[in-house]
């Protein structure tokens, strides 16, 4: 049993005893244990309905939107409780990007960037601001596409550069993780790569943790990978050796095209 | 063959009801425009209503009616001016409310209470205005009078009006706030509101254009009044109120076209600015 799930050394994110239930005593995810390593791309992969979703957005407490879910267990950010941090300073650490592209339909793309801070109510001097949405649109490779436009609305882009966007709007922040819930699912193949290739370059300075049921995408991009099956964790390892020399069997039946 | 034939017969049919549903207001149009377009000149708008005698004489003389329906436009527009600052921000705030509490109890009953609210006869709304605000207020028929009675009726247009357009708003933009880290009110206030700004200003208008021609409780309340009258403790006339005493004066019936004219017009204007309006920026 004890190779079925790897040990992570220094974890940024250590979740720990982590169950989720949306009806009481029907857990969506049960039991999961794991690290995540600094500065890798992490992949979450299962079938659908498996909780990889679920668990994904515990780990920035977006459950708190919907009072019926219940969470138990902890998740530990740098080894401080994430459950004991504000929910603005949590959100500011771990930053998240969905799967449809949502930028503020009322913002500019300048706005959209530094929504974080303008919401918040948090005050920058205007060459401050310039600052931030320039080095954010320039590590998501938009700034040569947008820079003369933008003061236009955020929704005025194409899917994958509104989907870039939201990865600038959360990466203003300089957040320590980012969570992405199968970003390019809603994207066509060109916009897939070049989100792909940003991803596999922000891993520098952030630590990137993706849910994707898209098989190929994990082995292409991930140092890491998850597999979830109803809720639970059932293996994760380096994605070279998970890929090529699964343990579990129901591993090796998801990867090999038994279920999906 | 006989496909095309039937096919032929249903297209006839559906074209027949289509001109029969529209034809009552080109008819009503047709028939305002031909009866009233006569007295529509610069005098009408700048002018208060002239009394019978005036309107005897110019008809005996063969001319057109003098004076105009100034003192009612006004009318009109100071009252729905009060009476949508004061639905307009309650009728919003219900909305939202109705909006965030989705299934709870307590905002099932406030939502069935909207509902029969917007079925309470108009006629009645202004019996209680008239003993809310002309009895124990301001102690005489008034403009505030009446826009209490039309700002009751606006609020459930407004109410559901704010709660449809909510809706239709994507949970991921909501979502996309909350992962931002911003506080529950902000999102509510800097984020649903902007986003769903044109379709809450359609059902203001939508409402406006609803109570700009109610006339029943405006009797009751706002009375009528000769002059432009622009105190709101002062009763004070209003356009539909107008179209009612000119119709009772059978020396100003063609002021009753005129003004209905005029009336017709201001709410189909409403009602395409509203429409224009939700069609450009609906996501």
């Amino acid at each position: 049993m004890k190779d079925l799930i790897i040990k992570i050394e220094n974890p940024v994110l250590d979740i720990k005893n982590l169950s989720i239930s949306y009806n009481k005593g029907k857990y969506a995810v049960t039991n999961v244990n794991a690290g995540v390593k600094k500065n890798s791309v992490t992949a979450i992969m299962g079938p659908s309905g498996c909780g990889k979703s679920t668990l994904l957005r515990a780990i920035n407490r977006m459950h708190e939107l919907y009072p019926n879910i219940e969470v138990k267990g902890k998740i530990f950010l740098n080894n401080n409780d994430i459950f004991l941090m504000s929910s603005i300073e949590i959100r500011r650490k771990i930053g998240m990007v969905f799967q449809r592209p949502n930028p503020f339909p009322t913002m500019s793309i300048y706005d959209n960037v530094i929504a974080g801070y303008k919401l918040n109510g948090i005050r920058l001097k205007k060459n401050k601001k310039d600052e931030i949405v320039e080095k954010s649109l320039k590590d998501v490779v938009l700034w040569n596409e947008v820079k003369n436009s933008l003061k236009k609305k955020g929704t005025f882009l194409s899917g994958g550069q509104q989907q870039r966007l939201c990865i600038a709007r959360a990466l203003a922040f300089k957040p320590d993780v980012i969570l992405l819930d199968e970003p390019t699912s809603a994207l066509d193949p060109i916009a897939t790569k070049k989100v792909e290739q940003l991803l596999i370059k922000l891993k520098e300075n952030y630590t990137i943790l993706l849910v994707t049921h898209n098989m190929s995408q994990a082995a292409r991009m991930s140092d890491y990978s998850m597999f979830m099956y109803l809720g639970e964790l059932v293996e994760y390892g380096k994605t070279k050796k998970l890929f090529i020399n699964p343990v579990d069997k129901r591993t090796e039946e998801y990867l090999t095209g038994k279920f999906s | 063959m006989e496909r095309v034939i039937k096919d032929k017969i249903f297209k006839g049919f559906v074209i027949l009801f289509a001109f029969i549903t529209i034809s009552p207001i080109i008819m009503i149009i047709y028939k305002l425009v031909i009866k009233g377009y006569r007295q529509i000149n610069i005098n009408f708008f700048m002018q208060n209503a002239p009394d019978t005698y005036e309107a005897m004489i110019a008809l005996n003389a063969g001319k057109i009616i003098p004076g105009g329906i100034l003192n009612g436009i006004t009318g009109t527009l100071f009252m729905v001016i009060i009476a949508s600052t004061i639905a307009i921000p309650i009728g919003l705030l219900i909305g939202v409310f109705l909006y965030e509490n989705k299934n709870k109890f307590y905002a099932n009953i406030v939502r069935d209470i909207t509902d029969i609210l917007q079925g309470v006869p108009s006629i009645v709304l202004g019996l209680i205005a008239y003993f809310w605000v002309v009895k124990s207020i301001t102690n005489g028929f008034s403009a505030l009078a009446g826009s209490v009675a039309l700002a009751i009726m606006m609020m459930p247009l407004i109410i559901r009006s704010t709660e449809e357009t909510l809706k239709m708003i994507p949970e991921t933009i909501k979502e996309a706030g909350f992962a931002l880290g911003v506080p529950y009110h902000k999102i509510i206030l800097r984020i649903l509101i902007p986003t769903s700004f044109s379709g809450l200003l359609t059902g203001s208008l939508l409402a406006i254009s609803r109570i700009i021609g109610e006339t029943a409780p405006l009797m009751l309340t706002a009375l009528g009044s000769s002059i432009v009258n622009l105190n709101i403790e002062k009763p004070t006339s209003a356009v539909p109120l107008l179209i009612w005493e000119f119709y009772n004066d059978p020396n100003m019936v063609d002021l009753v076209w005129s003004s209905s004219l005029f009336l017709m017009g201001f709410v189909l204007f409403l009602n395409i600015l509203s429409k224009s309006l939700n069609g450009e920026c609906r996501m």
